[in-house]
């Protein structure tokens, strides 16, 4: 099972992963359909213990929109996927991810408009 | 534009607004009312890597992600019509943290109600490097020393930073070609401007091209809008490495640009004025390659009409200790130690020592020696295992200093360049914690991933360094 994990601001991806309060974690069962969705709420922003939640999750993938090289190459140590400077909702970009098309730079906001 | 024009009433002046904006040397943008992006300027776009097309209408939060935009966001806060000064830090698309200074304010239109808002950032970079400069009396930049050799170069670098020229920076690997371009940019007049670097070297032809010159989206299959280093770069400094390793096509487009500074995006009909000053660096013989019809001639000239050559630290005696002291302390401060110098016999072997990886290798070394050490001073025990083993040295005597070239060929005749000393240094490291990789990284001084993508490179892997097997485990 494949888990993703992106960092919220409301409905849409956080801007900046070290200030983000909010993660969705899905886990995608088979066919790539979320078989899971949760929402962990964190005390303060901290991106140590973000980079903590993604690895304590086993998490494959994350979704975010800027982070810092110094957190990028870290997690991409840990074998994590980062797709990151994304800009839009997060349903978008999960749909997009499981369409296989989610990319690191895509904006996605026009397409909540149309 | 449209909105803008209505909402900002400046119908007049909004054809060259855009213009007047783009030779401004800070980042500026015009945000809505509902703080969407209208505008944003040339050197925004080079602070943030969006194209202004892109992000024309989404949210500043989301270009510019300034780190109160989610605390306590300035044009929330400034809705009195209060204008407000703030420093902070903004995260660009090339995942850089860049300290800030912004500055908002409301726009008022005719009726005296506000119709938007001005963002102007100012990047701080150059302030804390200028303060660097302040405190040490042998330093210019980040550049250290006190030999006539250097003095040379501290002496030239204000001169040479006045002048628009391009400038060619020749030296052996680690000797601080990058720190020079960087010096010479902060001491220009270009200074408040970008700072770009481009590095030749790492990627293949075709992406060479796009990257520095630009695309426009479709100029080849899968290819999306991409600004390119000059755009980037506008109206600042341009610093490449590495640029022997230009193939002849692009040193002919290089060429042009000088000639006409003007460039055309892969894909596009649209050409731009490049307002850029051109560093190159080189660890070659350009002058061997021109004769040898592997670098063009006329590019070789207007490259070398100012050069520096950068002497290797074998040259550069006087400054061996102060470098010593110097990286001594910044690892000991970075990695909270209590470090007061070095034992005797340890001192003796790095000022005896020839370091083929010049400056580079020496900053390795001492943070080597700093992550190891358990007591007050470095030992002879703390260096890496390549130092205090009886291995072949590159000849210090030599009163004819070799080129570059000559020099990273004499190194590699021996067996014994940077690259191999890297991979021995890495290797006694990863020895040294049993295998345990996060360790070894300490020890070395680099990050976890700095130490991975070096053991890819060179290829080493736990199992080809012979631990103990119960530990030879990765962390």
């Amino acid at each position: 099972m494949k888990k993703v994990l992106i960092v919220l601001d409301g409905n849409d991806i956080a801007p900046r992963f070290d200030l983000s309060l909010e993660l969705l974690i899905v886990s995608l069962g088979k066919g790539g359909k979320p078989a899971r969705k949760r929402d962990l709420v964190l005390a303060r922003p901290s991106v140590e213990e973000l980079c903590r939640v993604v690895s304590a999750e086993n998490a494959h993938t994350v979704i975010c929109g800027g982070i810092e090289k110094e957190y990028l190459q870290y997690l991409e140590w840990k074998n994590v996927e980062v797709i990151h400077s994304v800009i839009g909702p997060a349903e978008v970009a999960l749909r997009r991810f499981r369409k296989g098309s989610l990319k690191s730079r895509d904006i996605l906001l026009k397409e909540r408009k149309a | 534009m449209r909105y803008l024009s209505r909402s900002l009433q400046m119908q007049d002046l909004s054809i060259n607004l855009v213009a007047v904006l783009d030779e401004m040397p800070i980042g500026v943008c015009l945000v809505s009312k509902e703080r969407r992006i209208v505008l944003m300027n040339r050197a925004l776009e080079a602070m943030t890597g969006f194209l202004r097309a892109d992000c024309t209408g989404l949210p500043c939060s989301h270009i510019l992600r300034l780190n109160h935009c989610f605390d306590n966001c300035p044009v929330k806060r400034m809705e009195g019509g209060q204008r407000c000064v703030l420093e902070g830090d903004i995260i660009n698309q090339d995942n850089q943290k860049l300290p800030v200074r912004m500055t908002f304010a409301p726009l008022i239109d005719g009726t005296g109600r506000i119709s938007g808002y001005i963002e102007t950032l100012e990047d701080l970079r150059q302030v804390s490097n200028f303060d660097l400069a302040r405190i040490n009396p042998f330093s210019l930049g980040r550049l250290i020393g006190r030999s006539p050799q250097m003095g040379k170069i501290f002496q030239s670098l204000p001169v040479i930073a006045q002048s628009e020229m391009p400038v060619l920076i020749t030296g052996q690997i680690g000797t601080g070609k990058y720190l020079v371009a960087e010096a010479i940019h902060h001491a220009s007049s270009r200074a408040k401007n970008p700072f770009v670097i481009f590095r030749c070297g790492a990627l293949p032809e075709f992406l060479v091209e796009s990257e520095l010159f630009g695309v426009e989206k479709g100029g080849f299959a899968g290819a999306d809008n991409k600004p390119g280093k000059f755009r980037l770069a506008q109206n600042g400094t341009l610093y490449i490495t590495e640029i022997g390793d230009l193939t002849p096509s692009l040193q002919a487009k290089l060429l042009n640009w000088l000639d006409e500074k003007i460039i055309y995006p892969l894909g596009s009909s649209k050409s731009f004025h490049a307002d850029v000053r051109i560093i190159a660096g080189t660890t070659r013989d350009l002058s061997q390659m021109a004769k040898e019809a592997t670098f063009r001639n006329e590019l070789y000239f207007r490259l070398n009409a100012v050069s520096l050559h950068l002497p290797p630290l074998k040259e550069r005696v006087e400054d061996l200790r102060l470098l010593v002291d110097h990286f001594l302390h910044a690892s000991a401060s970075l990695l909270n130690k209590k470090i007061t110098g070095f034992s005797d016999p340890c001192l003796k072997r790095l000022l005896e020592y020839d370091y083929p990886g010049n400056i580079l290798e020496l900053r390795h070394i001492v943070e080597y020696a700093v992550s190891l050490s358990q007591a007050e001073r470095i030992e002879l025990g703390d260096l890496p295992a390549y130092l205090t083993e009886n291995l072949p040295c590159l000849d210090a005597k030599s009163p004819n200093s070799p080129s570059p070239r000559e020099s990273d060929a004499l190194s590699a005749d021996r067996g014994f360049d940077w690259s191999t000393i890297e991979r021995k240094m890495i290797i006694d490291a990863l020895m040294k914690a049993k295998g345990r990789r996060s360790e070894a990284a300490q020890l070395l001084g680099w990050g976890r991933s700095t130490l991975w993508r070096k053991m890819r490179h060179y290829g080493i892997t736990c199992e080809s360094v012979q631990v103990n097997e119960k530990s030879s485990h990765c962390a």
